[in-house]
């Protein structure tokens, strides 16, 4: 067994116990907090099955974003916990489950040991046609041109769940303030931190969506570390979300599906079908969407963190 | 054993653990974290398939993995908002309790008053 193989042996079998640890752990706190251990663990999964690109989207969101969002869940909701835990069900139903699961478990297991050799690929595919785009990325070849409908569709289920979150505001505070208004000790680590990041952070972001057009990186990347950076400023008090009501927030949200339909219809009716990028302007073009596109994820994911309308002023 | 296969069966077992989190946890914000896992199983199950696929030099088949980009940023807007509905619950029925036959306590909700 070589090193490598001994480390990816260990990083399995490190992965299987912050699973466990996550089932089992008796706090919720504690659950999230090995939630966040898991996802950035499985980041380095990614690397080691050469897909750097989506190494990083497993760390922005599963191991940053999805982190904020279960850990401030957590903490609203740890009122709840001590009567949970007389809901938890009889050793029937858990035997039962845990059946079910192992099942499942050996299931998927046997169906990744028994695939087909050699395995079915469009690498080939994908490599060959690169020239059409002029982008040296394959991942974001597929994301931005020969699978580009499923991205612009993700763009619009992005904005449904916002619009699904927002829906949860009761009458009164529709259009106000999502989510509490957070405070921090303004000479506090928190503060310092938030005026520190930001500015690296968004050059960070900015390099990762230019990079993504040739090496790992690209616009839902970004756009998670442009959310990470402002709810970082956001919730060490130094500025508030938007009203929901915002007519800038709504233009900046519809932004990127917006230009990524425009240029999709241009290719209807200039080209030959929706989404058919001219061959000589397809970079700029696929850059200036994901452009838009960054901002719009930025600014969604954020907001889908900061949940629904739960104020009606700014207090 | 190739790397894939380390991984595919891990994120199998994951996936496993996942589903088991979900039934017989009491808590939906833990039945969400335990979705998350049964989800984060299978997509690196998609990983072992792309990893698999490598050729015409590329590390791994490009398709799957731009798959499972988009699957992580629409698993997360679920979770965002299946998380909106615990914390609206909690707000309006004053627990987040799932059992029907739970006694009902007073709602901490101002609004609705």
């Amino acid at each position: 067994m070589t090193i490598a193989a001994a480390l990816e042996t260990v990083l399995a079998a490190l992965i299987l116990a912050i699973a466990i640890w996550t089932i089992a752990a008796r706090e919720t706190f504690a659950a999230v907090a090995g939630f966040v251990v898991y996802g950035l663990l499985l980041a380095l999964v990614w690397v080691r099955l050469e897909a750097v690109d989506v190494a990083l989207t497993e760390a922005a969101i599963g191991g940053g974003l999805s982190g904020v969002l279960l850990l401030g869940a957590a903490a609203r909701l740890r009122a709840t916990e001590t009567r949970a835990v007389m809901e938890r069900p009889d050793k029937i139903l858990r035997l039962g489950a845990a059946i079910l699961s192992a099942t499942v478990a050996a299931g998927l297991a046997a169906g990744v040991l028994l695939l087909t050799d050699p395995a079915p690929t469009l690498a080939s595919a994908a490599a060959t046609n690169a020239a059409a785009t002029g982008l040296g990325n394959p991942v974001t070849n597929v994301l931005m041109a020969f699978r580009a409908t499923d991205t612009l569709l993700e763009k619009v289920v992005l904005l449904l769940a916002l619009v699904g979150v927002w829906s949860l505001a009761s009458d009164r505070l529709w259009g106000g303030f999502p989510g509490p208004r957070h405070q921090a000790d303004p000479l506090g680590a928190l503060a310092f931190l938030a005026r520190l990041l930001p500015p690296v952070g968004i050059v960070v972001g900015i390099y990762i969506l230019w990079a993504g057009a040739n090496h790992p990186g690209g616009a839902f990347q970004a756009g998670a570390i442009l959310a990470a950076m402002w709810l970082l400023v956001m919730m060490a008090g130094l500025t508030d979300v938007p009203p929901v009501s915002s007519r800038r927030l709504r233009l900046v949200l519809i932004a990127g599906p917006g230009v990524f339909l425009v240029v999709g219809l241009g290719g209807l009716c200039f080209g030959t079908a929706f989404l058919a990028y001219p061959v000589a302007s397809a970079k700029p073009l696929i850059l200036g969407i994901e452009a838009a596109m960054t901002l719009t994820i930025a600014v969604t994911l954020g907001l889908l963190v900061a949940g629904a309308p739960e104020r009606r002023d700014g207090q | 054993m190739s790397a894939a296969t380390v991984f595919g069966l891990c994120s199998a077992a994951a996936a496993g653990l996942g589903l088991y989190g979900l039934i017989v946890n009491p808590e939906p914000l833990r039945k969400i974290i335990a979705f998350n896992l049964l989800g984060s199983g299978i997509f690196i199950i998609f990983g072992v398939v792309a990893r698999r696929g490598a050729a015409a030099a590329l590390g791994a088949d490009p398709v799957p993995q731009a798959l499972v980009i988009t699957g992580m940023v629409v698993a997360f807007s679920a979770t965002a908002l299946a998380v909106a509905l615990v914390l609206r619950l909690f707000q309006g029925a004053g627990s987040t309790t799932l059992d029907a036959d739970a006694p009902a306590s007073a709602g901490t909700d101002p609004t609705d008053a």
